[in-house]
């Protein structure tokens, strides 16, 4: 993981953008695939913080907007496979949620990709890592967080 | 005992809430008689300069509707600010932005050039070099100049320090009597105001005043109000119809659900709740019915289902997008980037 590190304060020069990820993780699968990742040192970009909640239906959209309007440039929401919640139906939730929440987002005018769902076992330390890879990805090349961008243009 | 001095003014809004004041029937004889109107467009004659003239904290209470989306309406809610000891937030557009905050989807050009050259009644149409208003026109009669119209729309308190807030689209004559009766009981006995930032309004959600029956707590399919033949005595939401009781302040009456027409959240969200949208967002997804086969749907088959939501920003946000967490809409920069590269 430190090698990996390295490389990237390398490759970023001074003031370079680098993508800013949340990734709510519900307790009883998605963090532990977290954990399970990090144990078993899979290699994955550094840009996530991981914020975790008993459940991913405790996401409230509210969090959410408000990662977006704090600068976050993408959320991940990882939760248990369906009909594996602890909760029995909370993913079910997270999952229409997270429907209209896109569907909201891009009226806002943000990229609806800029959000995703994933499910993330236990024992899926590679999924995890995958899924960190692949959304780091996107951001990437979605960009900065508009909102973030615009709030700063202002300042100047 | 001296009379105190009201002033109501009117920035982004439709005249409705002007109107409301007056639908308190008899009771506007006892508002004459504690108070003298200092200014107030829409019943009096009195002009901006008169209110420019007046010594600072001379007018009482303000009662200032209507959100702030250009020039003028930014001037005189400073100088009422300047001018009063109390001013009050009235009304939803005042609070939250109201109908016209949903200009936030858009820009101030784009709004100007829809009106002026798109909508159907425009003459406009094909012209190749449309009018559009200017700030400055040069006549050789003189100079004339109109309010700048601003890209975003804000409330009220955004732009001015804000007393109280009264929420509704307008306010209710139930909520306008409770405020003249604090404000009588004070000049008349020395009866205490409430503290500074009190909502006047109740703190449930409309859920708890409303009567209709609520019995399965669960939807199935959304319909537009038109659709359906409504049950007046069965809850909205339990009908397939989105009506926002869940995540919008009581203090109203119900009297949409009284005349068999669903919520849509004038009073904005309660104290608990920063963002009435999501608040209701989150509350539709929770009672969408979980299907037999739930989980070997696709999450095609949950967009198919969602996406009978037709319109999630207009419709959870029809009154509160300028007080939301975002605000406004933004623009992603990815395509102008990858012109730019090549």
């Amino acid at each position: 993981m430190s090698q990996v590190q390295v490389t990237q304060t390398e490759a970023k020069g001074e003031g370079e953008w680098e993508p800013n990820i949340i990734a709510f993780c519900c307790n009883w699968c998605s963090y532990a695939g977290a954990d399970l990742a990090g144990v078993s040192r899979l290699q994955m970009p550094t840009n996530f913080k991981v914020i975790r909640t008993m459940c991913s239906a405790r996401v409230d959209p509210e969090f959410v907007l408000r990662a977006f309007s704090k600068g976050a440039d993408g959320v991940l929401v990882l939760g248990c496979h369906p009909a594996d919640c602890h909760y029995i139906g909370g993913n079910y939730r997270t999952r229409r949620r997270v429907a209209l929440l896109r569907m909201l987002l891009e009226q806002y005018g943000f990229d609806p990709d800029r959000l995703r769902l994933e499910w993330v076992s236990a024992s899926e330390g590679a999924k995890f890592q995958k899924t960190i890879k692949e959304f780091t990805e996107t951001i990437r090349e979605l960009g900065p967080n508009p909102l973030k961008e615009e709030q700063e243009e202002k300042k100047h | 005992m001296s009379k105190i001095r009201i002033a109501q003014y009117w920035g982004a809004g439709c005249g409705g809430c002007d109107v409301a004041l007056l639908d308190i029937d008899e009771k506007i004889l006892g508002v004459a008689e504690i108070a003298d109107i200092a200014f107030w467009p829409i019943a009096v004659d009195t002009k901006l300069k008169d209110v420019e003239a007046m010594p600072d904290g001379y007018i009482t209470a303000t009662l200032y509707n209507g959100a702030i989306r250009n020039s003028e309406n930014e001037y005189v809610a400073k100088l009422l600010r300047k001018k009063s000891a109390l001013v009050v937030s009235f009304g939803s557009c005042a609070c939250y932005g109201g109908i016209p905050g949903l200009a936030n989807l858009t820009n101030a050009k784009d709004v100007l050039e829809y009106v002026y050259t798109k909508t159907p009644s425009s003459d406009q149409q094909h012209t190749k070099d449309p009018v559009f208003p200017q700030h400055e026109t040069h006549t050789k009669y003189g100079d004339l100049e109109i309010p700048v119209l601003y890209d975003t729309v804000k409330t009220l308190d955004q732009v001015i320090d804000v007393d109280y807030y009264m929420p509704g689209c307008p306010p209710t004559t139930n909520l306008i009597n409770q405020f003249l009766g604090i404000v009588e009981a004070h000049v008349k006995n020395g009866a205490p105001l409430p503290p500074k930032g009190a909502m006047i309004a109740s703190n449930k959600t409309l859920c708890d005043e409303c009567t209709r029956k609520k019995t399965v707590k669960q939807v199935e399919t959304v319909h537009d109000a038109f659709e359906v033949d409504i049950d007046p005595e069965k809850c909205m939401l339990e009908q397939g119809v989105i009506c926002l009781g869940p995540a919008t302040r009581a203090g109203c009456g119900a009297k949409c659900l009284e005349g068999n027409q669903p919520c849509r959240g004038c009073m904005g969200p309660t104290d608990q709740v920063q963002d009435q949208g999501g608040s209701m967002l989150s509350a539709l997804a929770s009672i969408y019915k979980v299907q037999d086969k739930e989980s070997q749907m696709s999450e095609d088959d949950i967009l198919k289902i969602m996406a009978q939501v037709k319109d999630p920003m207009g419709t959870f946000y029809c009154y509160t997008m300028p007080k939301s967490i975002i605000k406004r809409a933004v623009k992603e920069k990815k395509k102008v980037k990858k012109e730019a590269s090549t």
